[in-house]
C-alpha cells in the first residue's frame, strides 16, 4: 500500500471517482503550484470500489461548485493543525454558468458564443442539467 | 399583466393570462373592426432568420389589421446576420425602432437569447425543431371557439409524434386544462418522445393510450390533430409501406368519427388530408388558419398594452 504522509494545515479531496483525479488536479492548476501537493489514484474504498485523492497542503479557495458538476461524489476535509476542522460533501448546483457548454449543435449557443452558458439542474442523481435556451438535457457528473 | 412581456415557451403564460388572450381574440373576431386603430403609431418587427410564408404573413396581417406597421426581413442573406451579427446584436439595433419583435430562427434558443437582451417584447415564431408557442395559442384558441371548452376532450395526436414540435406544445397546454386525455397514434419509430411522457402525462397522471393505427380509435375522439409523416423518417422501407396509409386522412376513415369531432393541422399539409375532408365541416384546419391571425391581433396588443 502506498502511503502519503497526513497533511498539517491543507485539504483532502476524497472519494473522486476513480480516473478523475488527474481532471480535478488540472482543472485546480495544482500542477503549477509551489506548495506540496499529492495525487493518489486507484485507492481501496468501500463506498466507490477505488478512488482518487488529492492532498493539498495550503488552505486555498475552491470552485465548489465546478467541482461538484465534475463530480458530485467528492468530499472535501479542511485540516488544521493536523486535525480535520471540517467536512463538506459536493451537491449538484442547481444553476451553473459558463462553466460547461450545451452539446446540442442546434442550440443558439453554438454560434452565439457572448452569451452566458447557464443550465438548470434537472435530476441530481442522474447529473441531468437542461440547457437555458434549447432545454436540451446533458448528462454530467459520473 | 402581459404589458412588456415576451412569449418564447408555450409554457410562458399562465392560464389565465391565456385567457385573457382568448377573451380579447373573441372581442377582435366579433368586432373586428373596433379593432382597426389600436395600434396605430406601433412598429412590428419580423425577423426571420428562415423562410416561413405563413407564420410571417399571419403576424405581418395581424400587425396591419391592428393599424399598425411592419418592417423586417425574410431570410438572413438580406439582413446584417449575413455580415456576422449577433442576434444579441440585432435585437437591441431594433429596438431603437420598433415596438415589438418577432423572430424566427433555424437554431434553437435564439428568441431566448432575443429576450434577454432586448427592451420591447419578443415573440417566438419558430426555432428550430423547440417551440412554436404561437401556434399552440392558435390550436388553443380554435378548440376553445369551436368546441368551447378546452377540458374534458379526448384529443388524438396522429402523424410525426417525435419530431414534431407542435405536438409536443399541445400535449403540454392541453394538459393543464382538466380531464383530457390523449391518444398518441403514430409508427414505433415516430413515438412521443420518453421526457414528454414521464414529465407531462404520468407525472400528472393524465390518462393517454399510443396506438399504431388510426382506424382503431377513430370514433373515440372528440379532436384530430394531424401532422405529416415523412418518409425519410422511416427506419426501413418495409414499414413505411405497411404504415402510411393508416396516416392518411380520408373520407372513409371520417365515416367512423363522431359527428362533431374536429380534425385540425398546422398546415402546410402534403398529403396526409385528402382533399374530400375539406368539404367535411368537421375539417376545422383553415378555420385554425385564421383563427391564428386573430390570437396574433390579441397577443400583439396585449404585449403592447394597447387593449
Amino acid at each position: 500500500m502506498l502511503t502519503i504522509n497526513s497533511i498539517k494545515d491543507g485539504i483532502v479531496i476524497d472519494h473522486i471517482t476513480a480516473g478523475c483525479g488527474v481532471e480535478i488536479f488540472n482543472y485546480m492548476g495544482l500542477d503549477k503550484v509551489d506548495f506540496p501537493v499529492a495525487l493518489i489514484m486507484n485507492v481501496d474504498s468501500k463506498k466507490l470500489g477505488k478512488k482518487d485523492i488529492i492532498k493539498i497542503e495550503n488552505i486555498i479557495d475552491i470552485d465548489y461548485t465546478v467541482l461538484g458538476l465534475i463530480d458530485p461524489n467528492i468530499t472535501i476535509d479542511v485540516i488544521e493543525k493536523e486535525v480535520r476542522k471540517e467536512k463538506k460533501k459536493l451537491e449538484m448546483p442547481e444553476r451553473v454558468e459558463n462553466v460547461i457548454k450545451c452539446k446540442n449543435p442546434r442550440c443558439i449557443t453554438s454560434i452565439e458564443h457572448d452569451v452566458l452558458q447557464i443550465f438548470h439542474l434537472v435530476n441530481g442523481k442522474t447529473g441531468e442539467y437542461k440547457c437555458e435556451y434549447c432545454d436540451e438535457i446533458n448528462t454530467l457528473g459520473r | 399583466m402581459l404589458k412588456g412581456r415576451h412569449l418564447i415557451d408555450s409554457m410562458d403564460f399562465t392560464k389565465e393570462e391565456m385567457k385573457e388572450i382568448f377573451n380579447l381574440s373573441k372581442d377582435i373576431i366579433d368586432n373586428t373592426a373596433a379593432f382597426a386603430h389600436v395600434c396605430e403609431g406601433k412598429l412590428l418587427a419580423t425577423l426571420f432568420y428562415e423562410p416561413s410564408t405563413r407564420t410571417r404573413f399571419s403576424f405581418e396581417a395581424a400587425m396591419l389589421r391592428l393599424g399598425g406597421q411592419v418592417i423586417g426581413f425574410s431570410e438572413p442573406n438580406s439582413s446584417s446576420a449575413s455580415k456576422g451579427e449577433s442576434v444579441a446584436d440585432t435585437i437591441r439595433t431594433v429596438a431603437c425602432y420598433a415596438d415589438i419583435a418577432v423572430m424566427r430562427h433555424p437554431k434553437e434558443g435564439a428568441p431566448k437569447v432575443a429576450s434577454m437582451y432586448s427592451s420591447i417584447p419578443v415573440i417566438n415564431a419558430g426555432d428550430g425543431g423547440h417551440q412554436h408557442p404561437t401556434q399552440m395559442l392558435t390550436d388553443l384558441l380554435t378548440i376553445q371557439s369551436i368546441k368551447g371548452k378546452l377540458t374534458n376532450h379526448t384529443i388524438g395526436l396522429c402523424g410525426d409524434l417525435k419530431f414534431g414540435r407542435t405536438v409536443h406544445s399541445l400535449i403540454k397546454a392541453m394538459s393543464r386544462y382538466e380531464g383530457n386525455r390523449f391518444v398518441l397514434i403514430s409508427p414505433k419509430e415516430l413515438r412521443i418522445p420518453e421526457y414528454i411522457k414521464n414529465e407531462i402525462l404520468i407525472k400528472n397522471n393524465i390518462e393517454f393510450i399510443e396506438v399504431e393505427r388510426i382506424e382503431e380509435v377513430m370514433e373515440t375522439l372528440d379532436i384530430l390533430y394531424m401532422t405529416r409523416v415523412q418518409r425519410e423518417r422511416f427506419f426501413n422501407e418495409e414499414d413505411y409501406i405497411r404504415l402510411k396509409d393508416s396516416y392518411i386522412l380520408d373520407g372513409e376513415k371520417m365515416k367512423k368519427a363522431k359527428s362533431d369531432m374536429i380534425v385540425l393541422h398546422p398546415l402546410p399539409r402534403v398529403n396526409e388530408i385528402s382533399y374530400e375532408v375539406d368539404e367535411d365541416p368537421r375539417g376545422c384546419y383553415f378555420a385554425q388558419a385564421k383563427y391564428g391571425m386573430f390570437v396574433r391581433m390579441a397577443l400583439i396588443a396585449k404585449l403592447l398594452g394597447v387593449k
